[in-house]
């Protein structure tokens, strides 16, 4: 069985990665290297202001005093940052009619899946779509500002709401976090801004989709939602990128501020380009997502499906500031071939009350890694706070690995805490029973995983667990697991 | 329907099966008693094609096919049905999903159309209130936190609606209280037809008080030592398997 299971792991391990093209596009871009001249360069484009250009400035200075973490499970060549371009941007301008933008763009989105024009769209869900370092449109913005959301790119965002911008950047992840968060805030280029005002429940899904064309560009997005008080809002994040031979470095920052009353939900599917069986290409995915449930009775909750990437580096997280405020994460994370993942979250109660929830799925084929790494943090006035964590990892294939470092830290004795942790092999047993009533084997393995999953497809907005089920189904055609 | 030639089968180097002989003719049933250890659960599951024992010598023919190298779900679409001894659990896979999946498999190899969501559940609800269980166990995991008998009465909830050709109970009466025991036997009674075969493998003369069989088997060390009617299960219930050992 085990070599019949590998014959079956290599085909899959030959097989396309769907999102692979790549667009021919008159574009804009800088010269490869970093150093001051380019961030100001890149400022005066967007036509900021002089703060964020010191903003920049100095998270640049911190970020040359600091050393790439050595800390996680991921094993990479070095990254050049002189030799990656800091900016690549299609020539022709955003504007407010789709009719403007280049067809090849648009094409680009509809062979994805994702169309721009508004009539053709399903139905609430609006979508800011970024290329490369730009955002290239945003929809339905009129009908959202009937609600006085604000749905837009980040770059218009500091144009049309530098105040807002002002206040909440860098207040939930500071410029000096860490070592990608710090690249970021020098660097990034667009990304996506939403604002719901008190009251508010955003009447549709807001979501971005992702998309990284030119070569040796590096895609820093930076994103910012705000939920005022008593708001609601969900937000999907899509993101794929062409089948390239060298990697790509993705480094992005996400900061979610929830506050009295409101609630954020947060779903993404990474499906970046992983590189081929050899491990040659693929996207170095470093990101930092974290929110801030500010106020009483608040709720943040990330869910994230990670099929794509090289390297995957990410651990959205929750603080719990206000009291009873909520912090959620559910993960499915896979990896074959040859990616990495380490992925996990960090709750920490600050608040009275606060509860936080971690349910994590890792999924490794081929020769992929994957690791959960989570923390959870108890402060000392966080009275009655509670965490449930349960960590599940199968493994398909010998050659694989899974491996869970879970970090506690409990200052107040009031503290519930329950964790839970299971690593097992997708078991000869169950693929025999579903093939013994007739099911062949990459149904069964498909069917396996999707239930092993659930639980997390089921905090996902219908349209996307779908994309998620098929996605994983296609991720794991012929590979037993 | 079945046919066994001089049937071989090891797992981790250990030889099992010892040259099995066995035809099973449609409508019939057949059972095959036998110690602990003697291989009655090992043929069961080497008729299933369970990759996890080696078959070394002889062969097995569904309908004059030989199926010997043939694998588990192309085996199960010929007509070949394990009810297990242990069925796994398959967390967050829903039994009406799994089983309208594995039907319309069987359905789509049969040339037929597939069957739709809604005809799936009366045809499902119809069997489930014959084996006493209520519609909502369609919407659990399989197997998952199933007791004993819930599990066994699963595997008959799926005989009955894959409805294959032949039927291989491995031990399917074990740990069942009597009430359970008879509604396995009513399941299985109203399976089979002229047309089909059941394959009983048991240690207790108790399910045939419900099921008759045609003819009955005795295993000892991976080989039929001894075949004949219902007057052999009365032996062995009286004097065990020793007489047997010359």
């Amino acid at each position: 069985m085990v070599d019949k299971n590998q014959q079956v792991i290599d085909k899959t391990l030959e097989q396309e990665y769907k999102y692979g093209f790549t667009t021919d596009v008159d574009q804009t871009k800088f010269e490869p290297g970093l150093d001051e001249e380019v961030i100001a360069k890149l400022s005066k484009i967007k036509n900021e202001p002089e703060w964020l250009l010191e903003w920049r400035l100095k998270a640049f200075k911190n970020w040359k005093k600091m050393s790439e973490p050595t800390w996680a499970k991921i094993d990479y060549e070095p990254i050049d940052y002189q030799a990656l371009s800091y900016y690549a941007a299609p020539k022709q301008k955003k504007n407010d009619s789709l009719d403007d933008v280049d067809p090849e763009i648009l094409e680009t989105y509809n062979k994805l899946g994702i169309s721009l024009d508004e009539q053709k769209r399903l139905e609430g869900v609006a979508v800011d779509a970024v290329f490369d370092s730009v955002s290239i449109a945003t929809t339905f913005k009129d009908e959202l500002a009937k609600h006085g959301v604000i749905f837009c790119s980040f770059s218009e965002a500091v144009q049309d709401h530098p105040e807002l911008i002002k206040k909440y950047l860098g207040s939930v992840i500071p410029a000096t976090d860490n070592y990608f968060a710090a690249l970021n805030s020098a660097v990034f280029s667009d990304g996506s801004f939403v604002y719901i005002p008190k009251g508010v429940r955003c009447p549709m899904e807001l979501s971005t989709y992702f998309r990284i064309n030119a070569t040796n560009t590096g895609q820093f997005e930076r994103t910012l939602i705000i939920a005022d008080e008593g708001s609601y809002v969900s937000y999907l994040e899509g993101c794929t990128a062409p089948m390239r031979d060298e990697n790509q470095l993705h480094a992005a920052c996400v900061e979610l501020v929830a506050h009295k009353d409101a609630t954020i939900k947060y779903s993404t599917i990474q499906n970046w380009f992983s590189g081929d069986k050899d491990g040659k290409g693929g996207i170095y995915n470093f990101v930092t997502k974290r929110g801030n449930c500010l106020g009483d009775n608040s709720k943040i909750s990330w869910t994230q499906v990670e099929t794509g990437s090289a390297i995957t580096w990410k651990y959205p997280s929750v603080i719990m500031q206000g009291d009873n405020s909520v912090g959620e994460f559910y993960s499915v994370a896979v990896t074959k071939n040859k990616q990495q993942a380490d992925t996990g979250t960090k709750m920490i109660h600050i608040g009275k009350n606060t509860k936080s929830t971690i349910i994590t799925k890792g999924i490794s084929a081929g020769e992929g890694q994957n690791t959960y790494r989570g923390g959870v943090k108890i402060l000392k006035n966080a009275e009655n706070a509670q965490n449930f964590s349960q960590c599940d990892s199968i493994l398909i294939g010998d050659k694989c690995g899974a491996h869970t470092f879970p970090y506690i830290d409990v200052k107040n004795p009031s503290a519930k805490m329950e964790h839970e942790a299971t690593t097992s092999s997708i078991g000869e047993d169950q693929l025999f029973y579903c093939n013994q009533r007739g099911i062949k084997l990459d149904d069964a393995v498909s069917m396996i995983v999707n239930g092993f999953c659930k639980e997390v497809f089921e905090e996902l907005p219908m349209e996307f667990a779908v994309e998620a089920k098929q996605l994983i189904e296609v991720t794991l055609e012929n590979s037993v697991g | 329907m079945i046919k066994i030639k001089n049937l071989e089968a090891s797992i981790d180097d250990k030889t099992i099966l010892k040259g099995i002989d066995l035809e099973i003719s449609a409508g019939e049933v057949h059972v095959i008693m036998g110690r602990n250890g003697s291989g009655k659960s090992t043929l069961a599951n080497v008729i299933a094609g369970n990759e996890a024992y080696e078959v070394d010598g002889g062969s097995i023919a569904m309908n004059n096919t030989d199926i010997t190298e043939m694998s588990i779900e192309n085996r199960a679409l010929e007509g070949i049905f394990l009810c297990f001894q242990y069925p796994v659990a398959i967390p967050g896979v829903g039994m009406a999903y799994f089983l309208r999946s594995a039907l319309n498999a069987h359905r789509k190899h049969q040339g037929k159309d597939e069957m739709d969501a809604l005809e799936f559940l009366n045809n499902a609800k119809a069997i489930l209130s014959e084996l006493g269980l209520d519609d909502s166990f369609l919407k659990r995991s399989i197997n998952d936190g199933f007791s004993g008998g819930e599990k066994k009465k699963s595997e008959i909830l799926q005989l009955l609606t894959i409805n294959p050709k032949l039927a291989v109970l491995d031990e399917t009466d074990s740990g069942l209280d009597v009430d359970a025991l008879r509604t396995v036997a009513k399941g299985v009674n109203k399976f089979k037809n002229e047309n089909n075969s059941v394959l009983i493998i048991t240690h207790y003369q108790r399910l045939l008080n419900y099921i008759k069989p045609d003819v009955v088997h005795l295993m000892i060390d991976g080989k039929i030592v001894e075949s004949g009617d219902m007057s052999l299960v009365e032996k062995v219930e009286k004097d065990g398997y020793s007489w047997l050992e010359k």
